[in-house]
């Protein structure tokens, strides 16, 4: 068989071991191409990026990272991040060099001229990704906050015309980039391949380093909301006595006028036992495979609040003979991202890239259950940071139920398994971030053929909470609007659970609905494994 | 082991719903992966099938030497494109001989057509006859389409009952007074007037067309009147705008708004605001971003959900691996990611688009297509790729794949490239859709054919 791919060492998960762009040293070969033409040789140098041998890859989509190197480097402080300190600024316009050095016309080599390099391009430059933006409001028509809320201006001027604006050094970032929910919906409808979220993440950032007063209530509020996995472990401490006083009626109504956290929703409940708890007393891993290895990143929810949803995994996974590592881990970053909080982000990103490339280096694949995190390790990770090994974590990063549909047979499973013990329906909703990595139809295509199961998908709306967005008083109202179409349909759908892979989204849709809601992994669990 | 199916169709817009659905149909195990959401939120929703037949030979001989770089041609040596065309299908046999029509046959357009009724049932409107319908568009021209939206249904330019045009100020792309003079101008049988009336301003300057389509969804107050009370109040004083030829005064019998009455309940809306105006309401498609768009995009997916076709998007394929004989596509590679991941298909269709979809690739040096590294034609020397007349016969216009008559890409030798590769839509070449007003047609008709053709392979 000959592989057309960017590596050929015939191992069907190959080429996820090669560091695709930040540093440029990217040696595939152009896919699907066996002859040796030389393609677009003038290209070599654009913008540092891309592969080093200079061939563009007119057939790998532009996927944000592969293009760019990370944006945010901490210790820069407020230096410019436009790139190496001795490299001067370049304006959009006016006072850039000539690409021919302004040589009369006679010294033009047609052959090497391009267009394309007439202005050189700094480490950290966004400029592909303004440019490629050609109006065409996708963004802003897929952008479930434009849709309810009047201040909002939307994607497109969040991203690549803030990014012109803000070339000039006299412009701050508007401060409706506190608006947008990072859903990253955007992402996933511009068919420009715009690094929408990327161009949003380094203007929020900017934005809360530099012009957010860092006294204000709505910083420490946001601080504390970013930070969840430190008030869970907090918490969890004493998990009982932290439900029943995060739900405190008069503390929640002090919350709410002091902090901005609005009364109406309830907090989610601390598990008694954490998952690291449960996983150390059982005494970790139960199956030793050196040839199948996941790493689990179980994130805070599922260790703090949910457990039962990393059992479900660990079980899963057992049974289908994998052994299971369980590395130290952090915050993957998410909540983070979405209040401007980089710096808190990349801290706990280091952790856990240290961690997981560990595991990597010991044959294991990453498994999220949450597909925040796993979207986190994978795209906003090498897209932000540039920490040492950061591109592999992301190229071995998994969702549980897709890492199984790719790897194992899970229809065949299933078709094996008496189903679940009684007859079941849910109303499934995927999950913004889960669209985006492809994984939006997954739970209903794997269970809908499954006896037993009604599986019903809720619709492609979002459900409005994006992580902390909904759980600011200011934001609520918008929030429970956005929402409204899921709840609806959650009503119209027979299934009277409800199913997501988010535990955000799992909290919208019980407090919209009322109805109970479950992860796809412990269906899995008690239809496979039981 | 990889992601298996039959049929595996790339591309998620009208071609690859089309051919996923019409393989689907014939009991094939079909998935769809799509790189992005589908750009049908782009397309204005109609249906085109055919409107023009542009001039392939200009209407005097071309000097020697390079056909056009520099030449200054004038464009009027040119002869105007045939049309409007009462009727697509009679109008196939004069296309050029390579044309995806000509290749499929005037049959596959007319079952992609009756597919696609099938789907939309009465969302849309036309298939009573094989006779174009002429639809007004945003920018105040006449577009001869197949098919319509029901939404579009009372604005009909065939129709002689007089109209009022409603613009807003904030909507910029839309001048309603411009539209319904440039309506006149083109000698349309009814009178016409345009207003522009206050609503939007209660929104922000550049409030996205979402906002005020869901305003309306859910008849929101708008400094307390709901949305769509105060909407029928601002345009209820122009109601009598209209002047006839005599100088009389017509109430109009029927309203255009610009495509934003609503996201999820746009009959309702419609329904609502005509029973206020005493009027029928009809929306004018418009550009992006396009509420008739969305609205066709959210049938046919759930068209797809119900013919039981498997679908994702977020993966765009990125690689390739032959069969060991080399004549066959053992599977694609999807980007999920940063990680490869295989897909494996008996056979496989791709809708990937044109030149603008991305399904084509070019720079200086030559187009491609790149997915699959399939044969494009195209002339060595790129000055021989256009013509200076911007809106002239463009050649690169009509590049693309070639296949042979059931769909199958054909590489540099007219050999067929891979047996169990079809191609459908925008990826093939040999229309100049824009110009013939025939993308959505191409997509029908080869998509069809297509996923026949796909599903047959996997019967074998």
């Amino acid at each position: 068989m000959t592989r057309h791919t960017g590596s050929d060492d015939g191992d069907e998960t190959s080429g996820t071991d090669e560091s695709h762009g930040i540093d440029g040293t990217s040696d595939d070969e152009p896919r699907g191409r066996t002859d040796d033409e030389p393609r677009g040789s003038a290209d070599g140098d654009r913008c540092g990026c891309g592969s080093a041998d200079g061939t563009p890859q007119p057939n790998v989509p532009e996927i944000g990272r592969d293009e760019r190197p990370a944006i945010f480097v901490p210790d820069e402080e407020s230096e410019e991040r436009g790139g190496p300190a001795d490299a001067p600024r370049t304006a959009t316009d006016g006072g850039v060099e000539s690409a021919t050095g302004g040589s009369d016309s006679t010294e033009l080599d047609p052959d090497a001229y391009d267009p394309i390099d007439v202005f050189p391009e700094g480490d950290l430059d966004l400029r592909d990704g303004a440019d490629s933006c050609y109006k065409c409001t996708s963004c802003d028509t897929s952008c479930p906050v434009a849709e309810v809320d009047d201040e909002f201006p939307g994607p497109k001027f969040q991203g690549p015309e803030q990014w012109r604006l803000k070339r000039k050094d006299d412009h701050d970032i508007d401060e409706s980039i506190t608006s947008c929910s990072n859903c990253m919906r955007c992402d996933d409808a511009c068919p420009s391949s715009v690094p929408l979220s990327q161009m949003h993440n380094e203007a929020r950032g900017q934005f809360v380093e530099e012009q957010m007063e860092k006294l204000s209530l709505e910083y420490v509020r946001n601080r504390i909301l970013a930070n969840y996995r430190t008030s869970a472990r907090l918490a969890s401490v004493v998990p009982r006595l932290s439900s029943f006083a995060m739900n405190f009626g008069p503390a929640r109504w002090a919350m709410d006028k002091v902090l901005g956290i609005p009364k109406e929703r309830e907090f989610p409940e601390f598990a008694t036992t954490t998952f690291r708890e449960w996983w150390r007393d059982r005494g970790g891993a139960q199956v030793e495979n050196p040839d199948k290895r996941v790493a689990y990143f179980h994130g805070c929810y599922s260790n703090y609040n949910t457990p039962e949803v990393g059992k479900a995994m660990v079980r899963v996974y057992e049974h289908f003979g994998y052994e299971v590592l369980v590395p130290p881990q952090k915050c993957s970053g998410t909540p983070m991202f979405a209040n401007g909080m980089l710096k808190d982000a990349r801290r706990h990103a280091e952790t856990n890239v240290e961690n997981l490339i560990e595991a990597i280096g010991d044959g294991a694949d990453v498994i999220a259950s949450c597909t925040s995190c796993s979207m986190s390790l994978r795209q906003e990770y090498p897209e932000l940071f540039d920490i040492h090994g950061i591109e592999d974590v992301s190229n071995h990063t998994f969702e549980a139920l897709e890492y199984l549909r790719i790897h194992e047979d899970l229809d065949g499973a299933l078709a094996e398994s008496d189903g679940p013990g009684d007859e079941q329906s849910f109303a499934y909703h995927a999950p913004c971030h889960a669209r985006n990595q492809g994984l939006a139809r997954q739970a209903v295509e794997t269970f809908r053929d499954v006896d037993g199961v009604e599986m019903e998908d809720v619709g492609d709306s979002c459900s409005g909470i994006s992580g902390t967005y909904g759980w600011k008083s200011e934001k609520y109202e918008k929030s429970m609007q956005i929402g409204e179409e899921m709840f609806d349909h959650m009503e119209e759908a027979e299934g009277k659970v409800g199913m997501t892979e988010c535990p955000t989204c799992a909290m919208q849709m019980e407090h919209g609905t009322g109805y109970e809601i479950e992860h796809p992994l412990q269906l899995l669990e008690e239809t496979v494994v039981a | 082991m990889a992601i298996d199916s039959e049929v595996l169709v790339v591309g998620g817009g009208m071609a690859g719903i089309t051919a996923a659905i019409a393989a689907a149909r014939e009991g094939a195990d079909t998935r769809l992966v799509s790189h992005k959401a589908s750009t049908l939120r782009q397309a204005s929703g109609l249906i085109d099938a055919l409107g023009y037949l542009p001039a392939t030979e200009p209407a005097k001989p071309l000097r020697e030497g390079p056909p056009t770089a520099g030449r200054n041609l004038d464009p009027d040596e040119w002869p105007d494109p045939e049309g409007p065309l009462t009727d697509p299908f009679e109008a196939i046999d004069r296309l050029p001989e390579d044309h995806p029509y000509r290749l499929v046959g005037a049959d596959a357009l007319r079952e992609g057509l009756e597919l696609f009724d099938d789907l939309v049932g009465d969302a849309y409107l036309g298939g009573h006859t094989d006779r174009n319908a002429l639809v007004p568009t945003f920018g105040g021209s006449v577009k001869p389409t197949a098919r319509y939206p029901a939404s579009a249904a009372a604005g009909l330019a065939s129709d002689d009952r007089p109209t009022l045009i409603v613009g807003f100020r904030s909507l910029t792309e839309y001048d309603a007074r411009a539209f319904a003079d440039r309506l006149a101008a083109a000698d349309v049988p009814f009178d016409v007037a345009g207003a522009e009336v206050e609503f939007a301003e209660a929104f922000r300057a550049d409030a996205k067309i979402t906002r005020l389509a869901k305003a309306l969804d859910r008849d929101e107050p708008i400094d307390g009147t709901p949305a769509r009370e105060a909407l029928a109040k601002a345009v209820g004083p122009h109601l009598h705008d209209v002047v006839d030829e005599e100088g009389g005064v017509d109430r109009v019998e029927r309203v255009g708004f610009p495509a934003f009455l609503g996201d999820d309940h746009p009959a309702e809306v419609r329904a609502d605001l005509g029973d206020r105006l005493g009027a029928d309401v009809f929306e004018i498609p418009m550009g992006p971003p396009s509420l008739p768009g969305l609205r066709l995009e959210d049938l046919l997916y759930d068209a797809l959900d119900d013919a039981g076709v498997r679908f994702e998007t977020g993966t765009p394929a990125v690689g390739y691996a032959v069969t060991d004989a080399g004549d066959r596509i053992d599977h694609l590679v999807m980007d999920r990611k940063g990680s490869e991941v295989p897909y494996g298909a008996e056979a496989v269709v791709l809708a990937t688009g044109g030149l603008v979809g991305k399904g084509l690739d070019s720079d200086r040096d030559g187009v491609r297509e790149p997915v699959l590294d399939l044969h494009v034609p195209q002339p060595a020397d790129r000055y021989e790729w256009f013509v200076d007349d911007a809106f002239g016969e463009q050649p690169y216009a009509r590049f693309g794949v070639r296949p042979d008559e059931r769909l199958r890409p054909l590489d540099e030798t007219g050999e067929v490239a891979y047996g169990n590769i079809r191609v459908a839509g925008a990826v093939v070449g040999g229309a100049d859709v824009a110009r013939e007003k025939s993308a959505s047609g191409v997509s029908l008709a080869t998509g069809l054919v297509a996923g026949r053709e796909a599903a047959r392979e996997v019967q074998q």
